[in-house]
């Protein structure tokens, strides 16, 4: 693309900046796009085999796989509605400010060894003031809505997501202080190797400050069971209320896309990045410290194991946030609050503390911490997994036509006494 | 013009546009919108200079704290949907006059100065770690400026000066601004629930003027 810049008469430098922004441009929003995509036909396929149903079937097979497309396609062609009350500017801005913001966060966000576009040193840092912008959006759009559920959930998710950046930010600390650095590449760098290397595993407040982390960064994201934002059951559907087609689509892709940067940073900080678990040793790295550079070997390494690795790991822990969405119960407004300010920042700070204390006086005691846990949780985890492949599954009872290789149940008329 | 001075130019100018704009709107929020966007220039024009953790930090504090914060506020507070802030003659004036004398000072100094700056200087694009920052912060040896001292004589003079004395007291200055803040909030409850259990009459009276 640069070459074809350069021969249509720009300079070099600009030719190059223009081909890395289109590049850029079209990688991000692509994965975003797609991630999207992908991530509400997940949704809806967990919400449903949860609720005991089957959901999407029709569109694209069996498994309704080109669901999302026809939805995308049906609000593509929406008519594209700006309420008469609204302030057009801001109801016109909001959408895209959350998108932006969400965006600009994968551009420091290693997808593998030396995959990232821009290996920023205080990389943590950037996403997470980056995607502190992402609520300004869904404030200037429930207020430029001029509709009073919009505003009452724009005041809601200022007030929520103001408050659990703060014991967000102090998690992201802790493994900032294992580390030393908060390069996101040599987080990934410095957990290579076996599972036990994860910083999860490295001392008791790393292991609490994960899950601290996660429930944080659930609420960051206005998932539920802290979406006050969107309560449906209260707000109509909170700050998108008056959004139709494309801007709801818009916002859509900004949440899904935070979901999923916000499970990257989990990823990296905590769950050994790009690597397995199970090689000692890094395919990609391995190939770049023989041949010095970065060669198809690393090229390879990273196409076919590191950045699907990472990718997987980033959709199970949005399944998990799937999962707890359509397990738990919506809390209250003041409880989202108590649980933010008298629970989770105490809790934090005390973890901050905590690993202070661990780096400084009992570090020595790392090994004592990281193998036995390890491999209790993992034990833990595949005990669980073979129990639930084990215990018999029951089939819908009343069977749906086409759906099920199964005969249809035979209904016997009762006969009335 | 070089790549670094064309993306320069494209986003002071955005950036200036958009301050224009936080001062001649008259909706409230809307001149929050435009702030949102001057204050993400500037953490651009940061991030071009290679302060990642200054742009970082503008944006962290000034956009996901404080702005927010302010159209908070104004939801709070705001008596009807959209509000708008009719600016008289006499303000516009005062604010033009001492937006003007800012602007000279600034201007003045400028150009008095040699010019060794600007987009065409070639910048270095990244520093190559915070730890300096974090270790001057916390006013280790070595890490930290060089300043003169006054009243030292001699070799002494130029001696390291850390950032930890001033961050403590901005810090504990928070404190304060924090312990006042909760105490008003306080005072004025108690100052309502005893003169509700004195004189009732007198409450019934200034809930209805407030």
């Amino acid at each position: 693309v640069s070459d074809l810049f350069q021969r249509i008469g720009l300079s070099e430098p600009l030719a190059g900046f223009l081909a890395a922004f289109i590049a850029g441009f079209l990688i991000i929003f692509g994965f975003l796009l797609v991630s999207a995509i992908f991530s509400v036909w997940l949704e809806r396929k967990v919400a449903a085999r949860i609720q005991d149903r089957l959901g999407p079937t029709r569109v694209g097979g069996k498994f309704g796989w080109l669901q999302t497309l026809a939805d995308g396609l049906k609000l593509l062609c929406k008519e594209d509605l700006v309420p008469k009350d609204a302030d057009h500017v801001l109801f016109r801005i909001g959408p895209y400010v959350a998108l932006a913001s969400t965006a600009l966060a994968f551009i420091v966000l290693p997808f593998g060894n030396g995959v990232v576009p821009v290996d920023l040193n205080v990389a943590v840092f950037f996403m997470l003031a980056v995607m502190s912008t992402e609520i300004f959006g869904v404030i200037l759009g429930g207020y430029g809505s001029g509709s009073k559920w919009a505003v009452f959930g724009a005041m809601r998710e200022a007030a929520q997501i103001v408050s659990y950046e703060v014991p967000m930010a102090i998690c992201v600390l802790v493994p900032v202080i294992v580390a030393g650095t908060m390069k996101l590449s040599t987080f990934g760098k410095d957990q290579s190797g076996f599972f036990w290397n994860w910083y999860v595993f490295h001392d008791p407040f790393t292991f609490a400050t994960f899950w601290t982390y996660f429930a944080c960064a659930t609420a960051s994201c206005k998932r539920a069971p802290f979406d006050l934002a969107e309560a449906e059951s209260e707000l109509v559907a909170g700050f998108h209320t008056e959004y139709s087609g494309f801007r709801w689509l818009i916002f859509f892709m900004a949440e899904y896309g935070s979901m999923v940067a916000v499970s990257g940073i989990a990823i990296l900080l905590f769950l050994g990045g790009w690597n397995t678990g199970l090689l000692w040793f890094d395919p990609a790295q391995l190939l770049y410290d023989w041949t010095g550079e970065q060669t198809i070997g690393w090229f390879l390494g990273n196409l076919l194991l590191n950045v699907p690795v990472f990718i997987a790991k980033c959709y199970l822990l949005v399944f998990v946030m799937m999962w707890v969405r359509w397990t738990l119960p919506r809390l209250r407004i003041d409880q989202v609050m108590m649980t933010c300010l008298k629970y989770f920042l105490p809790i934090s700070c005390f973890l901050l503390l905590g690993v202070s204390v661990w780096q400084v006086g009992l570090a020595p005691w790392t090994p004592w911490f990281k193998y036995p846990m390890a491999l209790a949780c993992v034990g833990l985890f595949v005990a669980m997994v073979v129990k639930a492949v084990r215990t018999p599954s029951t089939l819908p009872v009343a069977g749906l036509s086409g759906m099920w290789n199964v005969p249809a149940p035979k209904y016997e008329m009762v006969r009335k006494p | 013009m070089t790549l670094q001075a064309f993306l320069f130019y494209i986003i002071a100018g955005l950036t200036g546009l958009c301050a224009i704009s936080v001062v001649v709107t008259q909706n409230i929020v809307r001149a929050a919108a435009w702030l949102l966007f001057t204050l993400a220039g500037v953490a651009g024009i940061l991030f071009m200079l290679g302060a990642n953790f200054v742009g970082a930090t503008q944006l962290l504090v000034y956009v996901g704290g404080t702005l927010v914060l302010v159209v908070f506020g104004v939801m709070l507070t705001a008596q009807g949907p959209f509000i708008t802030m009719k600016t008289g003659a006499a303000e516009w004036g005062i604010s033009t006059v001492v937006g003007l004398l800012l602007y000279g000072v600034l201007a003045v100094a400028l150009l008095t100065k040699p010019m060794n700056f600007g987009p065409e200087k070639e910048v270095q694009q990244e520093m190559t770690s915070t730890t300096t920052l974090g270790e001057s912060l916390m006013s280790i040896d070595g890490a930290t400026p060089k300043a003169n001292l006054t009243g030292v004589p001699g070799e002494k003079q130029r001696t390291a000066v850390g950032y930890l004395l001033p961050f403590e007291i901005v810090s504990v200055h928070l404190l304060v601004v924090l312990i006042g803040a909760a105490y008003l909030a306080r005072a004025k409850r108690r100052r309502q629930t005893e003169s509700r259990q004195l004189a009732p009459r007198v409450e019934a009276s200034t809930r209805g003027a407030s």
